[in-house]
């Protein structure tokens, strides 16, 4: 009870994620982050953007808590990341939707078995699983294909299969690593209406992404990193070309 | 635990064993030989701790008196023995009766000459032990009481079947640790290959945010579930085998069996199925926890 009061009291109830002077490096090489000051509010639609290698995967895997900061502070969703307890960590995941170029989809279970999954993992009743999974499926526009496994699927419904099952435990922030980098323009576009529409919905969304002419299209907050530094930041923003 | 996630969980377990079948084969057949070792084992020295413990009994002390000694006194050693805890039974021997048996063992027909009986100071107490070990303390203890004049032991058999039993115990011990050694070896290899073949599915549910508890069981359902049915077949084996070598040697051996007593399958198997379980059950429990906390954290 202490805690939770203490990490009230250390972030705005607003801001869902801060991070202050955060830097990363790996074990190799020069730090992947560095200095990075940033802050999220609740409800908030972010695209994160930058060169190959800029740090885009490595500030989202920091914000799951999949990597730990080198030196700062994070905190996510009330959580301290650089202390939060090992036993904890399920807990707070469970907030967290995320989604990845690669879908990540189980390839010897169906659509239905895909997004169950997730609920499954959380322990949810059979009678929940039965009303909740449905009910995202028609969602993502996926309710005629819930048998089908993942190989007899497009790229675009395989990534929406994933979307279903990142948003199926109704998670408070949804982090997306390049959803639409294997997919064609067309594809692209449903995924990142499908993104707004849960931002319209209530959910924090963060999403790096490579494609320019979305970025430029939707008018969103963009922050952009170059070699672990953000060099800019803003409101409606668009796609920098630096070369 | 909600009981949808037990069954849920209890289904990864069993999907697993058939997800890496060929090493799921390998480790079962594995545990199965030595669970099969085992048993043949149990079921052997079972058999022969039998017979060794009725020889055991067989095997008697006998003390002599002193001549003339009044029945009083012979009937007072007689319930200081008894009193002893070592001791079985103790029975009394007159003169008479190891006269009658040393004429019909040994004389017949040819007893006849004799009017007085030649064995006059052969009264004795045949005392039986609850274990041959031991027989020396009171064989000792027996001397030193007033009135017995001798005590006669067969101190071979004794030592023998002491030395015997000292060995089956240190050899079942041995062999069980070895046993035990591989199967928890193989079964952690097992659930080790489950762990990297399914290493992308568990990384999905840690994002998602499953506990480490929910991560594991189904590896460690798995390796129980291998070590149950590693016990389960050579039981059924053992048990079949064991009826058919019975049948075949009270069939052919028949003048055998009067001294040679053989337990029953009901008897072995009294003990021994519950033992092979515990022991596969547990070797597949030990083998996939031991893996899973050291490789599974999420
Ligand atoms: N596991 C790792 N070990 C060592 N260095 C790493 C590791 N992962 C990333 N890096 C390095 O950290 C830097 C940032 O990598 P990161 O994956 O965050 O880039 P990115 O912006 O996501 O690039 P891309 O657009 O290509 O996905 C790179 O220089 C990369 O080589
Ligand atoms: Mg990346």
């Amino acid at each position: 009870m202490a805690e939770r009061r203490k990490r009230r009291s250390a972030v705005p109830e607003k801001e869902i994620i801060t991070l202050t002077k955060v830097s990363k490096a790996y074990s190799t090489g020069a730090p992947a982050l560095k200095d990075v000051n940033l802050h999220i509010n609740r409800g908030e639609f972010v695209f994160i953007v930058g060169d190959s290698g800029s740090g885009k995967s490595t500030l989202i895997k920091l914000l799951l808590r999949e990597l730990t900061i080198t030196s700062g502070y994070i905190n996510v969703m009330g959580y301290d990341l650089s202390k939060i307890r090992h036993r904890k960590i399920p807990k707070f995941r469970r907030n967290l939707g995320v989604v990845f170029q690669d879908f990540r989809l189980l390839k010897d279970r169906n659509v239905y078995e895909n997004v169950a999954f997730a609920q499954r993992i959380i322990q949810k009743s059979n009678k929940e699983i039965k009303k909740n999974v449905p009910s995202i499926l028609a969602i993502v526009g996926l309710a005629g294909k819930y048998k089908a496994k993942p190989r007899q699927l497009s790229g675009g419904e395989q990534q929406r299969v994933a979307l279903a099952r990142a948003l199926v435990n109704k998670p408070t922030v949804l982090l997306a690593d390049e959803p639409t980098g294997n997919l064609d323009p067309k594809n692209s576009w449903e995924i990142m209406k499908l993104l707004e529409q849960i931002n319209e919905s209530g959910t924090t969304v963060i999403v790096v992404t490579h494609n320019r002419e979305i970025v430029n299209a939707m008018q969103k907050r963009v922050i952009t990193l170059k070699k672990g530094v953000i060099i800019s930041d803003e409101e409606k923003g668009g796609y920098i070309d630096e070369d | 635990m909600r009981i949808n996630s037990f069954f849920y969980t209890l289904r990864q377990g069993v999907r697993n064993l058939f997800r890496n079948k060929w090493f799921t084969l390998a480790s079962i057949a594995t545990i199965s030989s030595c669970l099969f070792l085992f048993g043949l084992f149990y079921a052997i020295v079972t058999n022969f701790q039998n017979i060794v413990h009725r020889a055991q009994e067989g095997v008697a002390v006998y003390v002599f008196f002193d001549e003339g000694l009044e029945d009083s006194r012979i009937q007072e050693i007689g319930d200081m023995i008894l009193r002893r805890t070592e001791v079985s039974d103790v029975h009394f021997v007159s003169a008479e009766d190891a006269w009658e048996s040393f004429k019909t063992d040994y004389l017949g027909d040819y007893a006849d000459g004799f009017t007085e009986n030649p064995l006059q100071n052969s009264a004795n107490y045949e005392v039986y032990l609850n274990d041959v070990s031991m027989q020396s303390a009171l064989v000792t203890y027996l001397e030193s009481v007033d009135g017995v004049r001798m005590v006669n032991r067969s101190e071979i058999v004794a030592t023998t079947l002491t030395g015997v039993n000292a060995l089956i115990a240190y050899v079942s011990v041995g062999i069980i640790a070895i046993l035990f050694a591989v199967s928890v070896f193989l079964i952690s290899n097992t659930v080790m290959i489950g762990i990297s073949v399914r290493k992308e599915e568990i990384n999905i549910m840690k994002y998602i945010g499953a506990t480490d508890f929910f991560v594991r069981s189904p590896f460690v359902i798995e390796g129980m579930m291998i070590g149950l049915i590693g016990a389960a077949i050579p039981l059924g084996i053992i048990y079949g085998v064991y009826n058919m070598v019975m049948e075949y040697v009270t069939a052919r051996f028949s003048m055998l069996s009067s001294l040679l007593k053989f337990l029953t399958v009901e008897e072995v198997f009294h003990i021994l199925t519950p033992v092979s379980l515990g022991i596969g059950v547990g070797i597949g429990f030990l083998g996939s926890i031991v893996t899973v906390r050291k490789h599974l954290r999420v």
